[in-house]
Parts: C-alpha cells; structure tokens; sequence
C-alpha cells in the first residue's frame, strides 16, 4: 500500500502552506496555533473526563453514576436551607422573646418581622386573602380599616393564632348567623323587608314598593342583638358594621338576600398550630401593617 | 497568483514558539517609555495607601473598591450599585480615547501604555540586569547547563515571582483598607479571597510578562485585529521609508554609489530595528499585526544613523501614503486634524461632558416610589379611598437625615408611613441611617367627599430638612 502524503500547495504570495481547502479560488492559509495553546486545549479535554469520575454525570436506567465525592445539588440546596434555618433562628429570636408592641416600636425588629412576615403570608394567605391581602368576595380585604374581629395588634394574632369557626379550637373565633330564610324563621317577603332595612341603613337606595317599617321592626328582633340597632356591628361577635361603605359578600338586594335566608359563616384555618410562634408574630405584625391595624 | 507545489507530508499541528531577544536601546522613545513606565507602576503600587478624608463614618482610602458594603470611592466620588452607568460611561470614554490615539498615532496603547506592555518592560529588565543583553541571553541559552547558568536564570526567576507577586498584592489593596489588609497579610490573617487573588495575579503577571509576552499581542488580545480595522491612511505609524532606506546596501558600498551618482539608500541593513524589537519582528516589511509600535526600531536607527552621519528618521512616525508621496517627489501631507479625528474628539467631549454633568448635578438624597401591585386602592369605610406605596429613600451623606414626605395632586390628599410616628404639619418625617437606604410603606388617601379620576397623577416630594435637598418623583393614585 502506498504510504499517505498530502501534497500541501504554498501560497506563492506569504510563503505560508495552504490547508488545501479551496472556496471560488480563494485558499486557506494554515497558520498554526502555538504548542502552547495547542497543549491547553489537549489538557482541557483531558481535564473534561474528571467531571465523568467526580461529578453525577452519566444517565443509567434507574438512575445516573453519582460521582466519587458525593456531590449533589440537592444535597446543596438542603444545606443551604439548614443554613438559612441558622440564620433564621438568631434573628427571630428577638421576635420571640419581645412583646408585639416591641416589635412595632422597635426598627429593626419591625424590619425583620415584615420580612418573614410578608414571605409567611405569600405562603400561607394569599390563597385565599389574595397577594398584598386584596381579599376578595367572602375573603376579607386586609387592608382597609374595617374589622370583624378586630384590627389591634391582639385581636389579629388570636384570630391568626385559633382561626376562625375551627372545629375543636377552643379559642377560635366563632359566631353564627342564623340562616332565616332556610330554618323558616322568616318568610321570603320578611327577608325582603329586612335587606331593604339593611340598605336603608347603609344609606343606600331601597325598592319602591318595599315595607321599610316592617324591616325596621324584623331588624330589631332579629338582627340587634349581635349588628346592633344602629347595624354597626359587634367585633365581640364578629358581626360586621352593616352601615360602611366595605361588606364582604356585597350590599345588593339578591346578595343581602342570600346572606339572610341562608347565612354566611367563613371560615379561616387556625395558624397556631401549623407554623411556629415567631412566624404567627410576624405575620401580625405584617398584616397589621397593611394600613389597617388599630 | 501563481503557487509552487511543494510536498510537505503532513501540515504542521502547531508553530513552536519562536524566541525573541529584545536587545536594549537608548533614545527618546525609549525615555518616554521608561517615564511611563515609573508613572503606571508607581500609581498602581502607591494609589491604594493614597488617603482621603470623608469623616467619621466612611473609609479613608482613596481610591477603594468595598465590594462588602457595595460601595466604591474614588477621592471625592462615592459610587453606589445602581450609579455603575459611571463605569459604562467611563468605558464608552476609554473606548473613544484609544480610538481617538489609534486615528493620531497608531498603536500608541499597546507600545506605551498597556500593562502588557509596562510589565514586560519591567521583566526585561530584570532579565538584562541577571542574563545580559541580547548576545549574552543567545549565548547563555545556547550554552550547557553550567553552575552560573543556572544561578542566572533562577535569580531571574525568582526576581521575575517577586514581581508578580507584588503585583497581585497591590491589586487586593484596591479591595479593602489597605494598611490594615497589609498587615493580616503579613500576619496570615487576611481572608482566603485575598491570598487567592494574589496568587492568581502572581500566576498571570509571571505567565503573560515573563513567558508569554508578545504571544499574548499575538494571539490572546484582540485589540490588533480591531486596530487594523479601524486604522485610516492618514494615522502616523512606525513607518519604515523605503523611499529613503532602499536598496539596501553597505556603508562602503553606499558611498561608492554615491559617488558615481547612482542610487544608494540609508538602510545599511543593520539589522538593529529587529535587534531591539520586543515582538522580533522586521519593521521594514511594512504594517503588519505583530507590531504593536513601541517606537524603539526608531531610537535604534536614529542611533545608526547618527553614527554614520546620515539624517535620522529612516523609522519615524509616519504614513505610507507620505512615502509613496516622496517617491512622486510631492511633499508629505500630514492631518492630525480630520474628520475622524474631529468625531472622536467630539465624541470624547460629549461623553466626558455629560459624566461631568450628571457627576455635579448629583443628589444625596434620592427617591424611589413603588405603588402597590394588589391590591391597587382599598376603599375605606367611611368611603374615602386609599393607595399604598412603597417608598425607598436613599441618604448618600455620611450622617442621619430626616427626610420628610408629601404628596400632591389631588385635593385633600393625607399621606402616613407605616411604623413612623414623627410629623410635622401631618408630614412624616423619615429618619434614614447614614451612607444607606429606608423602605417605608406610604398610605394615601383621598376623603370621600372628593371625585378622582380612575387614574390620576399625583407628585411625591422628599425634602432633607438638613441640607434642604428636594426630590419629587410622579406616580399615579387609582381609584374605583
């Protein structure tokens, strides 16, 4: 066999060999790159099958080769997660041991218990609350100024702390409204009488032909005693103020309706349980702050 | 273009590194460079223990990268994260200057002022002072591995680390108090950071300036590539006159030329222009990548010239075109003041300017609003309508400043900030810690007695009751 040779053209021009690569006329020069550059190319491919050995790299059936030091990036992730327990732990031992009136007073308390706490509530309470605490029909809005059960810094943690109508809570806020219309303690033309009082209360606009002294007079038998003659409502009871411009399940005739013929009772899990004391603090905290704490 | 066909076998997989011997030379190109040389060492060195006063709160340093506290200052600059437009600006403005140089006089970066340049100068030396000049340093590598060989070339070595050592050692000054950083050095308890940066900086200062050299203007740096895009035939050049210089010929040969009238150049084909040359190239073969125009072929030529009395600038500062003028007996034309030039010029003086604007109609005190995404108003119960915004200020000066906020744009409008109970005239007055930034939650609200529009812009002021500096910043209220 005929031994192998290329037969390189040199470019008359520069003197240089040709690759004998040759496009419309045009021909490569080669100009090779220097031994050392060419050593730390070779080295770097040599360098790359390490990676093979050290690190998880190849795919098996059930799994992947793991690698001789261990390394995993979910084991990374749970050390960095102990870690920012760590961290946690140093920090929000001030939010253990202070009063939820320190906290507030205090700046830098303040500024770590709005940190957790706003992290907390995207994790917990924006579910339901919404992002921010927009709230939403049936969801308090947590921002504004008007309460069932109270906005001062102990009236939201108890209600965080124990809920709201948590079966088997002792401490959780309960109250129940009866449904009128479903029990049959009132007849469809009573109810209409009382929504229509409701509304007259708030100040708005009532039916025509609606018998305004008879919901009056149904009102203060049946509904005084927890809204209030006026309807300005009991936080005691979590009965909500009928007479602002904020209701949670809407002022219109068929919704007012429907809250008295059938009732409404929402219901908020208890957070004492589920998360840590410090995180309850906070979270106070946090939704104190969102402009309607007392 | 016609090719001869030769056999070669195979084509070579690599170009074996061709030792350069840089031969010494005295002239005024190589003061100028010498001048330099001491000036960009000596600032690198020295600028860190440089100190400035900014009072009490603040590092004293001079010059001081705080990568720890995000902060850098410069003298009477103190730059924060969100200002690095400074460093863009301040890159733009390099980029323009080399540009500007590469349209006036060539390479005068690389020959000059490059730290490439300044340190392999800096390794010359030192390699000169154990191994000799040119001669000496063919013959010592030349030669068997005797005792003074090796005692030569270890002293140049270990010289050569020293070096680079302290190289790599000052450029972590850069990053901490200095004095302080020197002393945990020396006492081993500076930061792991720190000893790995000096040991990688000891690893590419002896790597790039005493091995590599001119393989790293050859092959590493792609300056030269973009500079011979960019170069015109109007910028000055290390410019070998064939007009003058060719033929080549002896001195005696010259003179006998000469005087039979015939024509005889001044290149005498002395060959000191390569002898001196750092990347060992021959500046007669015209342009070319590898030169990066330190301007010594023409300190070594002058010298020759001199000496057999022939007129210097055989290699000078010049352009082809001027040659090629001379050969068509016009005279030079030189135009140092072009177009090109006069844009770049333009352009240095456009950036610079609005650096220099931006950096004397600076704020210390700055504010940011944020308006709340969710929800976007809150209806009160007595109906009057409320926004929520997060507001930062940033207090740039070394001491506490209250700040106060207010707010207009619709009447009637009342403004609170979460947590903070000081006011004045209903303004709340923040109080931000020194060299750093507050986050308040800001709640606005109009009474329910006044109409807004859907979305409506209202103006946001900031006034320093201190130094009396007002920000305003727009945003907008929503209403139902």
């Amino acid at each position: 066999m005929a031994q192998h040779q290329v037969h390189h053209e040199v470019d008359a021009h520069t003197g240089v060999p040709t690759t004998g690569h040759e496009w419309d006329g045009i021909r490569e020069l080669n100009t090779p790159l220097p031994r050392w550059w060419l050593g730390i190319f070779y080295a770097t491919i040599v360098w790359s099958v390490g990676y093979w050995v050290v690190y998880p790299a190849w795919p098996l059936i059930t799994g992947a080769t793991q690698g001789v030091i261990g390394y995993a990036s979910r084991i990374e992730i749970a050390k960095d997660l102990a870690l920012l327990q760590q961290h946690r732990a140093t920090q929000s031992s001030g939010l253990a041991e202070a009063s939820l009136a320190q906290i507030k007073a205090d700046p830098s308390l303040f500024r770590i218990a709005m940190a957790q706490g706003k992290a907390a509530f995207g994790d917990n309470c924006a579910a339901c609350h919404g992002v921010g605490g927009a709230g939403s029909k049936g969801y308090p809005n947590l921002n504004d100024d008007d309460w069932l059960w109270g906005g001062t810094l102990d009236q939201i943690h108890l209600t965080l702390q124990h809920g709201v109508r948590v079966a088997g809570n002792n401490d959780t806020r309960v109250s129940q409204m009866p449904a009128f219309g479903k029990d049959g303690l009132l007849k469809p033309a009573e109810i209409r009488a009382v929504a229509n009082h409701v509304r007259e209360l708030a100040g708005l606009p009532t039916e025509a032909s609606a018998d305004l002294t008879k919901g009056r007079e149904l009102f203060a038998t049946n509904c005084a005693a927890c809204h209030g003659d006026a309807g300005k409502g009991n936080k005691e009871l979590g009965a909500p103020n009928l007479t602002d411009a904020i209701s949670l399940y809407g002022m219109d005739l068929a919704s007012l309706t429907e809250t008295i013929a059938n009732s409404r009772a929402g219901v908020m899990p208890a957070w004492g349980p589920r998360l840590d004391a410090t995180t309850v603090k906070a979270l106070t905290i946090y939704v104190h702050s969102l402009g309607g704490g007392q | 273009m016609a090719s001869q066909e030769t056999d070669l076998g195979d084509l070579p997989l690599f170009a074996a590194t061709k030792k350069v011997y840089p031969q010494s030379v005295s002239g005024p190109y190589r003061r100028a460079k010498w001048i330099i040389l001491a000036l960009c060492l000596g600032v690198y060195y020295l600028l860190p223990f440089l100190r400035w006063d900014r009072g009490p709160n603040l590092p004293d340093q001079a010059v001081l990268l705080d990568i720890a506290n995000a902060r850098f200052y410069f003298f009477f600059i103190e730059i924060w994260p969100q200002e690095v437009y400074y460093f863009t600006g301040l890159l733009i403005l390099a980029a323009f200057i080399l540009f500007m140089m590469n349209a006036v006089a060539g390479r005068v970066w690389c020959g000059y002022l490059c730290p490439q340049t300044v340190w392999t100068d800096l390794f010359l030396v030192v390699e000169r002072f154990f191994e000799g000049d040119r001669r000496e340093r063919i013959k010592l590598d030349e030669g068997p591995w005797t005792p003074n060989k090796i005692w030569r070339k270890s002293a140049k070595h270990f010289v050569w680390l020293m070096i680079a050592w302290w190289t790599g050692g000052a450029w972590v000054l850069y990053f901490a108090d200095a004095p302080t950083l020197v002393r945990d050095l020396a006492t081993l308890q500076a930061p792991f950071t720190a000893y790995a940066f000096i040991a990688i900086l000891t690893f590419t200062t002896y790597a790039l300036a005493g091995i590599m050299r001119e393989q790293v203007c050859n092959y590493m740096c792609p300056w030269p590539r973009i500079q011979a895009a960019l170069t015109d035939d109007d910028a000055l050049n290390v410019t070998y006159r064939y007009d003058r210089g060719d033929p080549r010929v002896s001195l005696r040969q010259a003179e006998r030329l000469r005087a039979k009238n015939e024509p005889a150049g001044d290149c005498i084909d002395c060959r000191q222009c390569v002898a001196v040359c750092p990347t060992g190239i021959d500046i007669r073969d015209g342009a070319q990548l590898d030169c990066i125009q330190c301007g010594l072929c023409i300190d070594a030529c002058d010298n020759v010239m001199e000496k057999i009395s022939r007129p210097k600038g055989l290699i000078g500062y010049d352009t082809d075109d001027n040659v090629k003028r001379r050969i068509a007996g016009e005279k030079p034309v030189y135009n140092p003041l072009r177009l090109r030039t006069m844009i770049y010029a333009a352009l240095i003086l456009l950036v610079g300017g609005a650096m220099v604007y931006q950096l004397a109609t600076r704020r210390t005190v700055e504010l940011s609003v944020l308006h709340d995404r969710a929800p976007l108003f809150v209806l009160l119960s007595d109906g009057s309508i409320r926004n929520a915004y997060t507001i930062r200020i940033l207090n740039k000066r070394p001491d506490e400043r209250p700040v106060a906020l207010r707010v207009h744009g619709v009447p009637g409008l009342r403004i609170e900030a979460v947590g903070v109970t000081a006011t004045a005239d209903l303004r709340p007055i923040v109080s931000v810690p020194p060299d750093t930034s507050r986050e308040v939650r800001v709640l606005v609200t109009v009474p329910a007695d006044v109409h807004v529009n859907p979305t409506q812009t209202i103006t946001f002021t900031a006034s320093d009751l201190f130094a009396g500096e007002v920000v305003t910043v727009q945003d907008h209220f929503i209403a139902p």
